[in-house]
């Protein structure tokens, strides 16, 4: 018996070196984002850079505008105003508010108890989409209307004594007051706050409220204690895709609002399509991204939901 | 820890029932569970052993009869008054919650101010006292489950309910689990009710199985007196193997019965009979397969006298380690399986080999003709094998 100390030799000459089949699809991945790419490049980060020179620029229509990196122009905006960020932001942060109040109820009840209607309400929350924006808000104006039924309730019920006090209504109209305003704002955004709410109650296991009632928790301790906890991923992206939008809103305030309720994005729509003073409304889009950007991240920190997000 | 007995840890179901629709989960049915043991529920999957469980956990309001613990009657209580405590199927751990947390969830709905050492205590009996911190995702399976325990037994319920605690965990992991429950089960005292579809954790852990076939219990007892003594074939065939043979009733003798089957005798003690045994009626007579000894046809004669005996053929022969399991062909049923252990192999015991099947009368058990053969076997609907897959 012989021990094999040496490996066989092959049994055929070495085929003479082949060329390893180039890998396609390397770049695959690469040409699929392409267009992505080139859609945000020309219709985002352009138009931005644009608008980025354009705000310290200096000029006028006649004579041409030149870059300066005259900065002051956002001093001069924001002194100018900042009534009008604050306002927008007190009437986006009222209407994501409302929104929230009004939503979590109804997303409640569609993940949790609405049995086969589920798809119906489903169908009637998105409804409105299905008609233009404007519509809809136009639509407010005759709801809202001075001789309309709901003024006429909501002053039999002495409820607009009570707004009026406030401040939030004047006289005997609803129409052209803050109320107004705050009130197309969240009808037109509370499907946004009740889709992501939905979504993240829907994905709570049921056992889990089994759990908590097994664990001597009572109806609103498990909703306090586990439900809640559980729908904070979406109670946070609702009331951002709630907040952000309606503070750079500019229709519900134009339609339904007056001079005296004025929001930011009204202004910057005067100020780009009346005045045309670009560098001004270009400084003030601005002002209300970077804004928005520093409530976000504090809003998203504070609430500390960034590993359930 | 141990509870002094006054009786408030016994479950008492008496005429319960469920019903959905047109469809009956559980029957009316009467069970008493005594403080301190460890019972078990064992059946199929949709036999109606979980929605028992949850009538008494309060989750399910039963259609008909009471649920009572010890003297209180708890049938219309919602599950938040109950004292009693569950752990769910795939644990239903708070994901937002760390273990502490998740542990000392129920004294804190109670109101207990200083958790602390409790919590601890508990996490130290379950072994996790290292993963207080940690969130329920970071866990293991087992470590999960330990934590659905602990988080149960903090409370110090009268009873705690484990709804297929151990279904998700892996078979090594489950044995392990097994015996740590019954450890825990012994120390604390409290009264354990286990829902399961694993005859054999059921066995190895209950003090008394209850087995539940189509919403209603079958038998009650023992692990040893269900094995021992079935007293229908679902039984017979869902706790282990059973070898079942018809036969007709042929005489009395004392507290024997003599039966007739494929030209031989074969005698039964009355007492282990659980069907009517009039004179010319049909009998299924069942023996385990470990119970049979195998002799070869040319030594029938040193079989000794007073024991049940077949003929037959050897069909098929398995080695497997500590048995040889053997499948006979016989005048009386095609199929007889016989375990035998392996300590002096015959040579001769071969397929094809004639063999004599023999056995002690006191090993043999009767059963009632009128049922299937096949009921809780392997094939018929929802057995411990389909379940699990």
């Amino acid at each position: 018996m012989s021990t094999l100390t040496e490996a066989p030799p092959p049994l055929a000459p070495a085929a003479p070196e082949k060329k390893p089949p180039r890998r396609r699809g390397r770049f695959t991945p690469y040409w699929l984002l392409l267009p992505g790419i080139l859609w945000l490049i020309v219709f985002f980060a352009l138009p931005m850079l644009y608008q980025a020179s354009t705000s310290v620029q200096q000029g006028s229509l006649e004579d041409g505008y030149k870059v300066t990196w005259h900065f002051a122009t956002y001093w001069d905006a924001l002194s100018a105003y900042w009534p009008q960020f604050l306002r927008s932001v007190f009437y986006a942060a009222a209407a994501t508010v409302l929104c929230l109040l009004l939503g979590y109820p109804l997303a409640y009840l569609i993940a949790f108890r609405a049995g086969r209607w589920k798809n119906l309400i489903m169908i009637l929350v998105i409804a409105p989409f299905f008609t233009s924006f404007l519509i809809r808000t136009l639509a407010w104006k005759t709801i809202l209307a001075d001789n309309g039924v709901v003024v006429h309730t909501l002053n039999s019920l002495h409820v607009l004594d009570l707004t009026n006090w406030l401040g939030w209504t004047a006289g005997d109209r609803v129409l052209a007051t803050p109320l107004a305003v705050v009130c197309g704002l969240t009808y037109n955004f509370l499907p946004f706050m009740i889709l992501p709410l939905y979504t993240s109650l829907e994905r709570i296991d049921g056992r889990l409220h089994e759990a908590a009632g097994d664990l001597y928790a009572k109806p609103w301790t498990t909703f306090r204690k586990v439900t809640f906890p559980l729908s904070m991923p979406g109670v946070v992206s609702g009331t951002l895709l709630t907040f952000i939008p309606a503070a750079g809103d500019y229709v519900n305030a134009e339609l339904l609002g007056s001079t005296d309720t004025r929001m930011i994005g009204n202004v910057i729509q005067t100020q780009f399509l009346r005045i045309l003073d670009y560098p001004t409304a270009a400084a003030l889009s601005f002002i209300l991204m970077a804004a928005i950007l520093a409530m976000v991240t504090f809003y998203i920190r504070r609430s500390g939901t960034e590993d359930l997000v | 820890m141990k509870t002094t007995p006054d009786n408030s840890g016994d479950v008492r179901l008496s005429g319960i029932s469920k019903t959905y629709g047109s469809f009956t989960a559980v029957h009316p049915l009467d069970l008493t569970v005594p403080e301190g043991s460890f019972f078990a529920l064992l059946g199929a999957s949709g036999c109606g052993k979980t929605t028992t469980l949850r009538m008494i956990a309060g989750l399910e309001e039963p259609t008909t009869g009471t649920v009572r613990l010890g003297e209180q009657d708890v049938t219309h209580l919602p599950p938040y008054k109950r004292p009693v405590n569950t752990v769910f199927q795939s644990y239903a751990l708070f994901p937002h919650l760390d273990i502490f947390e998740n542990v000392a969830f129920g004294l804190r709905r109670r109101g207990i101010k200083s958790v602390k050492k409790q919590v601890e205590d508990m996490l130290e009996l379950v072994q996790l006292g290292e993963q207080a911190r940690k969130k329920p995702h970071q866990l293991s399976g087992g470590q999960q489950q330990r934590v659905a325990v602990a988080r149960a037994l903090i409370n110090h319920p009268k009873v705690l309910l484990l709804d297929e605690p151990l279904g998700a965990l892996d078979l090594k992991l489950r044995r392990q689990m097994q015996l740590e429950l019954k450890r825990i089960q012994t120390e604390v005292g409290i009264t354990f009710v286990h829902v399961t579809h694993d005859q054999e954790e059921a066995m190895t852990m209950a003090d008394t199985v209850a087995v539940m076939n189509g919403g209603r219990v079958e038998q009650l007892g023992s692990p040893a007196d269900l094995y021992e003594n079935p007293r229908s074939t679902f039984v017979a065939n869902f706790l282990g193997t059973s070898n079942l043979i018809e036969a007709e009733v042929d005489t009395k003798n004392g507290d024997d019965i003599v039966l007739k089957a494929g030209g031989g005798k074969l005698v039964l003690p009355e007492a282990r009979c659980s069907a009517p045994t009039t004179a010319g009626g049909k009998v299924l007579v069942g023996i385990r397969p470990e119970k049979i000894s195998l002799t070869h046809a040319d030594d029938a004669g040193e079989i000794p006298d007073g024991r049940n005996r077949l003929t037959g053929t050897i069909a098929d022969a398995s080695f497997i380690g500590v048995s040889t399991q053997y499948v006979i062909d016989s005048p009386v049923c095609d199929e007889l399986a016989v375990y035998v252990q392996n300590v002096e192999r015959d040579g001769r015991l071969v397929p094809g080999a004639d063999v004599v099947l023999h056995w002690s009368p006191a090993h043999t058990f009767g059963l009632d003709a009128a049922q299937s053969l096949l009921a809780g076997t392997v094939g018929s609907a929802g057995t411990e094998e389909e379940a699990a897959a």
